[in-house]
């Protein structure tokens, strides 16, 4: 027994590759089956994460020896290469599309969702810089959260409550889109192009928009795809510094 | 060959990491600032070039593809490893701030859009 355990903590990010790959399965057919696809596997997955990593310690379930890999895969380097590696679908055309009302969208909404989450931080008793931060940025994503709180040095719990602020963020994105699509005038697709660099969070936005008008999608698509980018430099630089001012 | 793909993403990455990691520096800080966006920026423009010119084909696409199919599960796995023993006991905050910041978010749209629709008719 000791033997097969030591020869699977050797091969800790094959098993690490194996349990995302398991939890990834149970979380899209509890998607499909329970909520028919309305609330996305991605968000469950995520979410799942985050359960997970209550039964390890301060580094989640990696602390854990069998799951060690996890620390792997889902560390600051394979993260940032696989975030990097998602601009392959855009293109300099694409970017011209946009255009500048794209870009305008793009700066405020990832000013309006960091300066409220941060806001909102500061407001519920976080008066520290690099919290108030962190927690701002994960209102952008549940990405930019842990790469600013990384980039910045916040505290781990910090940089969980920032992704469990993302995938809320997504969650609701995806419910909220269809029901309230006319209200916003979300019809057309220089609206769906405004609406994706506003709210940014792309499986949202691409789940939100296939659920009022499957037409929409790449329109939303396009200014989205830039926000995670942007949000994640602009977030630990220029972001951090006004906040720094105002606090 | 994807290999092909994986490397000119890595060169991308890379560079993308050198100058986040200058300008981290430059801002007094220790970590990485926009690594990731240039990185990105970087990557769309070398795509742009190299499949332009030809040199680009589907097969190294795909090297980069697999990558970016494994966003999510990185993402996953990232997940698992915070300190969330600690973070439980702010739940409340991270409901707070994801409802109450995403609506905001929302309102925000059809007054973008408004401000569009005055510019195109300004012009």
């Amino acid at each position: 027994m000791e033997t097969i355990l030591e020869g699977l903590i050797n091969n800790n990010l094959i098993v690490a590759f194996l349990t995302v790959g398991v939890v990834l399965f149970l979380s899209y057919w509890l998607s499909k089956t329970f909520t028919k696809g309305k609330i996305p596997g991605a968000a469950i997955a995520i979410s799942a994460g985050l359960i997970i990593a209550y039964f390890g310690g301060d580094k989640g379930i990696s602390n854990i020896p069998l799951f060690s890999g996890m620390a792997i895969l889902g560390g600051n380097m394979l993260r940032d290469f696989s975030i990097v590696s998602t601009a392959m679908g855009a293109s300099i055309s694409q970017i011209k599309k946009a255009g500048w009302i794209g870009f305008f969208s793009l700066l405020i909404g990832i000013a309006a969702a960091f300066f409220s989450g941060a806001l909102l931080a500061y407001a519920m008793g976080y008066h520290d810089i690099k919290s108030v931060v962190t927690i701002g940025a994960g209102a952008c994503t549940f990405i930019v959260g842990p790469v600013t709180g990384n980039a910045i040095g916040a505290e781990s719990d910090i940089v969980a409550i920032s992704i469990a602020i993302g995938v809320i963020k997504s969650v609701l994105v995806t419910l909220l889109t269809p029901a309230i699509a006319k209200k916003i005038g979300l019809t057309n697709p220089k609206t769906a192009m405004i609406y994706g660099g506003v709210i940014g969070t792309t499986s949202g936005v691409a789940a939100g928009l296939a659920a009022t008008d499957p037409k929409l999608v790449p329109y939303g698509a396009l200014t989205a795809t830039f926000y995670t980018g942007l949000a994640c430099l602009l977030c630990p630089s220029v972001l951090y510094y006004i906040m720094d001012l105002m606090i | 060959m994807k290999i092909y793909g994986i490397a000119i993403l890595s060169l991308c990455y890379l560079a993308g990491q050198v100058i986040g990691d200058l300008l981290g520096l430059g801002l007094a800080f220790k970590g990485n600032i926009g690594g990731v966006a240039f990185g990105m920026l970087f990557l769309i423009v070398f795509a742009d070039h190299f499949k332009n010119k030809g040199f680009f084909d589907q097969e190294s696409e795909s090297g980069i593809l697999f990558w970016s199919s494994m966003y999510i599960p990185v993402v996953v796995a990232m997940s698992s490893i915070q300190n969330v023993k600690v973070a439980i006991g702010s739940g409340f905050i991270a409901v707070v701030v994801g409802v109450l910041s995403t609506l905001f978010c929302f309102m925000l749209i059809p007054l973008i859009s408004k401000f569009s629709k005055q510019e195109e008719h300004g012009n």
